[in-house]
């Protein structure tokens, strides 16, 4: 075969030599397409399985791990919460619409392949500066294609987060979580077991759409990224919640073995590792794939990533069933082919053979790679520059200001009102709070999820910064009153090739594999997106946790707001702040550096054990997360959702800007009721957290002062302002 | 009381008004799917929120050609109630049972938020429980829904007093910041000459507890409950 043949197809010559030695001959086109996209990164997570493996992906709730579409969790009674992320990066930055609107298509076939109910999305997007009528155009684009496709299909998007940096400009992230709950016994894999069951595919038609997709998704982005373009896919949301409604049919009928989405490398994923998962082989026929348009190669055919196609593996005596309901969907099932014994994956096309592959050497063959890492230049000089340094800052007033309004902390309120997040009558808390709810109404239970990432955090510090995600996303989880049952996440880095990025990735992912395991909560999938770099300069290391908690009850969840004047508000847990890599440092000097305060996480999981125990007790009027903006911007967000002052008496031991500003991990502030404020501090006291009251609600103005300066004294109409136009200003 | 909750293909509220119906308003409640050519026994039919068949072409355009849309015309010929909430609308607007048509909202994005409403006629069915100038809470989530009638149209339907429901704020002053999309004259929801056929873009089905932000979606379903059965009790006294 030509040289430049396997090396367009972005293989090396040592995988190619692999290949030639996994199947004992040069493959032909049809085949080394197939290698090419399920050795890609993006499917074989060459460069990251041998970090992955840090992660704790067991524990008592545990279902079903890493591997399969979604993580499954148990949460009682019967029932399972089914959860994953992914990204959708590389699309998104040259098709902004379509690239988000099929990775909310995506992670929803996820859920449900297993037989869930999809009952929630959420999202974390990275953006360049809206300043940029590009950066505007993508995330308009974004937004307006998330809801595209979340609202047609009736699922309510719930949650997220969003920030704006530089180093996003030209590669957004767009990071989709979906949600799901099903009766246990109703779980079905994406395996193709049982030689002689048939192989169906139902859906779209398989057009040119998105060929090679997850090659794109392998490669760093440049100005040729627009002639990619053709590799992005269209959705149809409308076709997307038919298959929805007939697959979780035919699943809760029971009337099919396996189920597997077609998502990145189309029918050539679906294929081999359903095969390889069951330890079988399959055989097609490439000429019964319904396709859009005539003359479509048979590799082609393969790669395609056409959305809205589902394989099912199904008992033959059962397929008038299952054919029978997807018609009432106005569906048209096709039966390919047949599962066999003898491990190879066999298509024919026009009566001629075209693949001849063992399934497991395509989709689990590929290298496992341990690439160079080494610590950036940057790191140490980083580090070593101090925030408080830089000259005092006199007007905290404005600086307040300042950073409400700015678009990484501003209400998002702007984004979510274009996303139906009521839907399904089951939010109980929506956007906006520290985490979502979603009740189950069949058990009484509630769901909360967050997603939470800092690439600000884990650019200056990976291992602490990734131990700070995993913290975040739990402890918003917690704010609402819920257990962290498990997490998903999605890791979005440079280059891994690059030392220095492969360092950092290295470091983020041990520094979250900590996390989980003394937060004893376990990773039960995800994804990873290598490659986000554009011109060669890469994105801040962004993983992203997406967290799951569980409420006995919905009714019992806390909200952010403060309610009751006269309540008294406390803050809980550590003291240590820091400014670097602070929302102040950047918003008031434009500067990203410094160390960040660290983070015992013994302290942390006893702090969610306290807020969840005192949110069951009914102790606590509200409860809310420290992050961004430190004290004052969670003081400030705590009167905004409630619409009323707080009056805070505060001693400053050290520079103001550093007490109010100044971010860390493992603080939350909460609002007790007078009569029961001695009974949550003598209940934190003895759980060994540091607790300090610090002021009560009260008025119409946040005011905080240290001894007898007034550090901050502001209407909270006027910060009413800055919090929630800031969006509408700039993008209209 | 019997109710029926219509399902087309791309319908996504069927389930919302199933469960209030059902485990708040407790009526039997059956979802009735679009292929069915017969209405069965139901005392009112919900023609749900969604995106039938995408709503591609235009919200409504499609399924307005379904199988079941003949059987509502002539139910409502009867006098049945029929009430189309969102794309439910915009099924009847189609389908030539309500008056005008609902444009693109004029901020050209979807929108989904809590919005305050008027009552302007309470001597509807699907209005009786509430005074006329009661404000209620109730949200609503669309792309389609800055509603348009021409003029002479207008008139006569303010003359009949077929305008239900306008935008207002939240005590009950028309302003053009509270009318989230562009409707209008504020409209938020119409009947027809009739007054047993109604549709609204706000979603009572989505108002009906506290915890999910408003009750005052009640107010809708306890209107239709009590004109059924005053009209039984007509029927039997």
């Amino acid at each position: 075969m030509a040289e430049q043949s396997w090396r367009q197809l972005g293989l090396t010559d040592q995988e190619y030599a692999m290949i030639i030695e996994q199947i004992g001959r040069e493959p032909n086109l049809v085949e080394l397409n197939m290698y090419s996209v399920m050795w890609s990164e993006h499917c074989s997570y060459k460069h990251s399985q041998s970090a992955l493996k840090q992660f704790p992906t067991s524990g008592r709730r545990v279902i079903q791990g890493p591997g399969e579409n979604a993580g499954v969790v148990d949460i009682g009674d019967g029932w399972a919460a089914v959860f994953k992320i992914e990204s959708h990066n590389h699309p998104s930055a040259v098709e902004p619409y379509q690239g988000a609107a099929t990775g909310v298509g995506g992670i929803l076939r996820d859920i449900f392949t297993m037989g869930a109910q999809p009952v929630a999305f959420l999202n974390s997007l990275r953006f360049g500066n809206l300043e940029d009528a590009r950066g505007r155009y993508l995330f308009d684009g974004v937004v307006a294609g998330i809801g595209g496709y979340g609202n047609c299909v009736g699922i309510p998007t719930v949650g997220g987060e969003i920030y704006f940096e530089d180093c996003y400009q030209g590669n957004p992230l767009v990071n989709a979580m979906c949600v799901g709950i099903m009766p246990l016994e109703r779980l079905v894999l994406g395996k193709a077991v049982g030689v002689g069951n048939l192989i169906v595919l139902v859906g779209a038609r398989t057009g040119r759409d998105g060929i090679h997709g997850v090659t794109f998704a392998s490669e760093e982005l440049s100005q040729a990224s627009e002639e990619r373009r053709p590799a992005v896919q269209v959705g149809d949301p409308f076709l997307g919640k038919l298959l929805l409604e007939a697959t979780l049919e035919v699943i809760e009928k029971k009337l099919v073995v396996g189920v597997q989405d077609l998502g990145g490398a189309g029918l050539t994923c679906a294929l081999t590792e359903t095969a390889a998962r069951a330890g079988s082989g399959i055989t097609v026929e490439l000429d019964r794939v319904p396709l859009r348009e005539a003359g479509m190669h048979p590799f082609e055919i393969l790669t395609s990533e056409s959305q809205e196609r589902m394989l099912l593996i199904v008992e033959p005596d059962q397929y008038k069933a299952v054919e029978a309901v997807f018609r009432r969907w106005e569906l048209s099932p096709a039966v390919l082919g047949k599962v066999t014994a003898d491990g190879q994956v066999i298509a024919r096309f026009k009566g001629e053979e075209v693949v001849r592959v063992p399934a497991a050497s395509v989709s689990g063959g590929a290298p496992v790679y341990n690439p160079e890492a080494q610590e950036p230049e940057y790191f140490k000089r980083l580090a070593s520059l101090d925030p408080l340094d830089l000259p005092a800052v006199k007007d905290f007033n404005k600086a307040l200001i300042s950073i409400l309004s700015s678009p990484d902390i501003a209400s998002k309120e702007w984004v979510w009102r274009r996303y139906d997040f009521m839907v399904r009558t089951c939010t109980v808390q929506g956007p906006g709070g520290d985490a979502a709810v979603i009740r189950h109404r069949e058990s009484g239970k509630g769901l909360a999820m967050a997603v939470d990432g800092n690439g600000r955090y884990v650019y200056l510090n990976p291992y602490l910064g990734g131990m700070l995600a995993v913290a975040e996303a739990t402890r918003n989880v917690s704010c609402v009153g819920a257990e962290p049952i498990g997490i998903t996440d999605c890791l979005n880095f440079g280059n891994p090739e690059k030392p220095e990025i492969y360092w950092q990735f290295k470091q983020a992912v041990a520094g979250m594999a900590e996390a989980c395991r003394v937060l004893e909560v376990p990773v039960v999938g995800g994804n990873v997106s290598f490659y986000n770099e554009v011109e060669g300069e890469a994105i801040y290391p962004t993983p992203v946790v997406g967290a799951v908690g569980l409420l006995d009850h919905y009714e019992m969840q806390a909200k952010s707001a403060f309610v009751q004047e006269g309540d008294i508000i406390y803050l809980l847990g550590a003291k240590e702040v820091s400014l670097g890599g602070s929302q102040f440092l950047k918003k008031i000097h434009g500067q990203l550096y410094g160390k960040m305060a660290g983070l015992n996480l013994n302290l942390e999981k006893q702090l969610q054990d306290l807020l969840r125990y005192l949110i069951s007790e009914k102790l606590l009027q509200s409860a809310h997360d420290l992050a961004d903006g430190g004290l004052a911007l969670a003081l400030a967000e705590s009167c905004l959702a409630g619409g009323s002052g707080a009056i805070i008496k505060y001693n400053c031991t050290s520079r103001p800007e550093l007490e109010l500003f100044g971010e860390g991990p493992s603080r939350v502030l909460v609002s007790v009721s007078p009569e029961l404020g001695e009974r949550v501090k003598s209940i934190a006291t003895e759980s060994g957290i540091p607790v300090e009251e610090i002021g009560i609600v009260q008025g119409d103005l946040l005011q905080i002062t240290s001894g007898s300066d007034s550090l901050i004294e502001m209407k909270i109409a006027l910060m009413e302002r800055a919090y929630r136009e800031v969006f509408t200003w700039i993008m209209e | 009381m019997k109710f029926g909750v219509i399902v087309f293909p791309g319908s996504n509220c069927d389930l919302d008004a199933f469960h209030l119906i059902r485990d708040i308003l407790q009526q039997p409640v059956d979802y009735i799917s679009h292929q069915t050519a017969d209405l069965a026994d139901c005392d009112a039919v919900i023609l749900p929120g969604g995106f039938s068949y995408g709503d591609y072409l235009r919200s409504g355009a499609i399924a307005r050609f379904s199988k079941i849309m003949p059987k509502v015309a002539e139910f409502a010929a009867r006098g049945g109630l029929v009430l189309g909430i969102c794309n439910g609308f915009q099924v009847l607007t189609e389908a030539g049972l309500l008056p005008g048509a609902l444009y693109r909202n004029d901020n050209l994005q979807f929108r989904c938020q809590q919005v305050s409403v008027r009552v302007e006629n309470s001597d509807t069915p699907f209005t009786n429980a509430a005074s006329r100038g009661a404000v209620l809470k109730i949200p609503i989530a669309h792309g389609d829904g800055n509603y348009f009638a021409p003029p002479e149209l207008l008139q006569q339907m303010e003359k009949n007093r077929q305008i239900l429901f306008r935008y207002t704020d939240e005590k009950g002053k028309t302003r053009i910041d509270a009318n989230p999309n562009g409707s209008l004259d504020q409209i938020a929801g119409v009947c027809n000459e009739t007054g047993n056929v109604a549709g609204m873009m706000p979603h009572p089905e989505r108002a009906g507890e506290l915890i999910l932000g408003s009750a005052d979606g009640l107010f809708i379903f306890k209107s239709i409950l009590n004109h059924f059965l005053s009209k039984e009790a007509v029927k039997h006294g």
